[in-house]
């Protein structure tokens, strides 16, 4: 069932134009992975999503609902949670208060305080530290765990490799499938192609705001993957 | 000797002023908004009293009691109508609207109810005291205004750090765009802190008219109170704000003690030793 | 040639910039020709005319400085009522001393520029808004500690001494003529000022802080300069105050209802260029006329304007105005032209 539907969007950041005409659709259920190199729109087109860049034209559509030009405050009690880039924790609240804030909309759902802390079995220990005092990992397992709080339908992760070394990324990534397990679809965003297609069920290559390859990741060769992320020689559609 | 005297009289004080100071803080701290016309919704609130008790007869207290839920309803408005607006205008924008509600309130004051000084009367209890030891007497308006202003304190404390909507305020002072990724209307928001910003000035400001005169003029010496209990104290802690009104409190006692003219110019004075040697304030760094 | 000198001196050829535009030109003349007409009028007009001129010309004066703080320094301050009354107790502590009042004036405004470095120091310790009421808090310690000094007059004030042996309508033309050379410096100040490197940096800071610091602009410095311009020029306009009205009472020099004057008239006239504090002064003094009788009123019409301006017309009156007709009469920026005009 197509939970999210994107047609011809275009968003501006400033005067650049960053995503450029994109069509894009996403199963309930599934984890989708967008890559590309920096400035291709990856970002952009996440906070579109979750509603802080409003698009120029285009439209996009959530669990069949017109959600285009809507609030980003509204889009929690929508279904919509953003990971964002950096991880944006709250300085001054600790790791229980941050995580609560995602709560705030009390979206009902199977996340709760208990089940993030089962999740992260470190983090019980540290709930009552200052976020600012985690490390980079720490940090973003806590975002992440403040996303899952609001209950959302779709789970929206911006850059989780950013700034985080590889061994770290991997142990946060492997919580990916028990949130899937749970009945949360994954958008990602990532620089980091291999950890991409490690964990994705399908791949968008974004270029210049457009989507210019798409398929599994067991479907599409190195070389496809390469010449789309770079823009250069012929690019072909992986078999779906 | 007066001296002891003078530093719990001076205490107490701090206790009133930090109360002022709550407002312009908790503002700064959610919005950015300095608010120019902090002090003169004080001299506002008092006037609205004064006219309340006049026109209806009613016993303080009841007016105290309604004025003070006015104004957080007031400032809650004049967050969603006026600045909000400002706050998307331009950097200068928030400081000449309130500049310019400063001005504008004090001029209409001063016309409705012309420059002479009132007090708001408080009664036998206003001017009431009791004997601590021998030479410390302590009235209990000012025992009172002390012991209310550290429940609003305590309270909005409360309100702040269990609350969902109060995290929530927390968390918009770090970063308002992702405090809206989390579902908050930053509107409402903000318009929930205005609203505890006018509430707490209004208490202040009719606790300050029962114990001393007012007239429309002394809005800005409220503000500047405020503010330098602000800043001694440091920024983002309300137990910074605390410990600010009562250094404040404690030198201008002291320095009336000293001589009488001497009252508000000691309290500049620290407030610019501060600023020069430690210009964090007293209780510097966000704690959570 | 090098490859940079043939790049730099093409580009020179296929652009022309300049500073002025055919409206400045124009317009120049007819300053020069309004400012000589301004000065010969004590000779054809009434002294309640030159009288009340002196006013408008120390509103202006005033404006300007505050324009040149906040709109090209970008701080704003609430206190520059400090200077004024600095400058105007300077003219009076000098008259006692025997200096001849009209001579004070300049000496005033250098006083007010030696305060300025210290109280600078501190005040830039703030920042952001907390920087404005600082600035605040700073006038009203200039204020308790001015009403201390008894050789001045305490709380009370004192009238201006060294005057008294002059004839009236010849005082009252000296008095025009000091006030009208002080709102002409203080906008050729302002215009010779942010013509040259200064007003480039401040609008590079301006426009981004940080990126101006990187690219070695002394952030720090540009920023103390304007404070003690602008420190000098209200110190000068309070002297030329204490000039017309012959004496100084602490409580009103030292009000901070000047500060209201001053980013009242910026605002509706126009932040950030040198015409906003002229085009405000005239609508200001205007009003000021025109609402004598009602009291208070006026100020009430001043800050629902000035609010109603913040909020909607960011630029002012004059921003308004440029922004239709790119009309332009002390021009501080760069045109960039082809050759052909284009």
């Amino acid at each position: 069932m197509t939970l999210l539907s994107i047609r011809d969007l275009t968003v501006h950041h400033g005067q650049l134009r960053a995503v450029d005409g994109l069509g894009l659709e996403l199963e309930r259920g599934e984890v989708l992975a967008i890559i590309g190199a920096n400035g291709a729109g990856k970002s952009t087109l996440l906070r579109a999503l979750a509603g802080l860049n409003l698009p120029t034209s285009g439209s996009v559509h959530f669990a069949g609902r017109d959600i285009t030009r809507l609030p980003a405050h509204r889009r929690v009690a929508a279904g919509i949670a953003l990971v964002p880039e950096g991880r944006r924790l709250f300085r001054s609240l600790t790791v229980e208060e941050n995580l609560l804030t995602g709560a705030y909309r009390k979206r009902p759902g199977p996340w709760t305080l208990a089940r993030v802390y089962e999740l992260f079995p470190w983090m019980p220990g540290r709930r009552t530290q200052n976020a600012a005092q985690l490390s980079g990992g720490e940090q973003q397992s806590v975002a992440i765990g403040r996303a899952l709080l609001s209950n959302p339908d779709l789970l929206l992760i911006d850059e989780l490799s950013l700034g985080l070394a590889p061994v770290i990324v991997r142990r946060v990534y492997e919580v990916l499938p028990g949130i899937v397990g749970a009945g949360t679809t994954a958008l990602l965003v990532e620089q980091d192609v291999a950890q991409a297609m490690r964990v994705a069920d399908r791949v968008h290559c974004l270029l210049e705001g457009r989507s210019v390859l798409q398929g599994r990741p067991r479907d599409l060769t190195a070389e496809q993957v390469e010449h789309a992320y770079f823009g250069i020689g012929p690019v072909r559609e992986g078999r779906d | 000797m007066g001296w002891l005297n003078a530093v719990v009289q001076g205490l107490l004080l701090g206790g009133l002023y930090a109360l002022f100071a709550t407002g312009l803080s908790l503002m700064f701290g959610v919005m950015r908004i300095v608010n120019l016309a902090h002090g003169d919704l004080a001299v506002v609130a008092s006037f609205l009293a004064l006219a309340l008790v006049g026109g209806t007869g009613l016993p303080l207290w009841i007016v105290l009691v309604v004025t003070v839920p006015l104004f957080a309803v007031l400032g809650y408005l004049t967050q969603r109508v006026l600045l909000q607006r400002s706050l998307s205008a331009g950097p200068l924008a928030t400081l000449l609207v309130t500049f310019g509600l400063s001005i504008v309130l004090q001029n209409v004051l001063l016309e409705l109810f012309s420059a002479d000084t009132r007090t708001l009367d408080g009664g036998s209890f206003a001017t009431g005291s009791f004997e601590l030891s021998g030479s410390i007497s302590v009235g209990y308006l000012a025992l009172a205004t002390f012991l209310l202003a550290c429940a609003a304190l305590i309270g909005i404390q409360a309100f702040l750090s269990r609350t969902g909507l109060g995290r929530m305020l927390r968390a918009s002072s770090d970063d308002r765009e992702t405090a809206s990724l989390m579902g908050a209307d930053s509107r409402h928001v903000y318009g929930v802190a205005t609203a505890i910003a006018f509430a707490t000035v209004a208490l202040a400001g009719l606790m300050f008219a029962m114990r001393s005169s007012f007239d429309p003029s002394i809005g800005p010496s409220r503000l500047i109170f405020a503010f330098e209990a602000v800043v001694i104290g440091g920024l983002g802690s309300l137990w910074g704000t605390l410990l600010g009104g009562m250094v404040l409190g404690v030198t201008q006692s002291l320095g009336a003690q000293i001589d009488p003219a001497l009252t508000l110019l000691a309290g500049h004075l620290v407030f610019l030793a501060v600023l020069a040697f430690r210009p964090q304030g007293l209780l510097a760094g966000r704690t959570a | 040639m090098t490859i940079s000198e043939t790049l730099t001196g093409r580009a020179a050829a296929a652009l022309r910039v300049s500073r002025a535009g055919r409206s400045s030109k124009v317009s120049a003349v007819v300053m020069a020709a309004g400012a000589a007409l301004l000065a010969a009028l004590p000779f054809l007009v009434f002294s309640t005319v030159t009288d009340t001129l002196v006013n408008l010309f120390v509103l202006i004066a005033l404006a300007s400085m505050w324009n040149l703080l906040a709109g090209f320094g970008g701080l704003v301050s609430v206190g520059q009522q400090a200077y004024i009354g600095i400058g105007a107790y300077t003219v009076i502590a000098l008259a006692d001393l025997g200096v001849q009042p009209y001579l004070a004036v300049p000496l005033a405004a250098l006083t007010c520029a030696v305060f300025a470095v210290p109280t600078s120091w501190l005040a830039f310790r703030l920042r952001g808004d907390y920087f404005a009421v600082g600035t605040w808090v700073i006038a009203e310690v200039y204020r308790l500690v001015v009403v201390r000094i008894d050789s001045v007059g305490g709380g009370s004030g004192k009238g201006l001494t060294g005057l008294s042996g002059i004839d009236q309508t010849l005082r009252g033309a000296l008095t025009y003529w000091v006030a009208l050379a002080l709102a002409l410096a203080t906008i050729a100040g302002c215009y010779l000022l942010l013509r040259g490197r200064l007003g480039l940096s401040l609008m590079a800071v301006r426009d981004e802080e940080t990126a101006a610091g990187a690219a070695g602009i002394d952030v720090g410095r540009a920023k103390r300069l304007v404070y003690l311009v602008a420190a000098a020029g209200c110190g000068a306009a309070g002297g030329v105050i204490t000039i017309s009205s012959l004496s100084v009472n602490p409580d009103s020099i030292f009000s901070v209802q000047w500060s209201a004057y001053m980013i009242f008239i910026v605002v509706i006239g126009g932040i950030g260029f040198i015409e906003g504090p002229l085009l405000g002064a005239l609508i200001f003094f205007g009003l000021q006329q025109l609402l004598a009788d009602y009291g208070s009123w006026y100020l009430v019409l001043l800050g629902a304007v000035g609010i109603a301006v913040a909020l909607w017309l960011p630029g002012g009156l004059w921003g308004l105005v440029r922004g239709r007709t790119g009309l332009s009469l002390f021009p501080v920026g760069y045109l960039v032209r082809r050759p052909d005009g284009g």
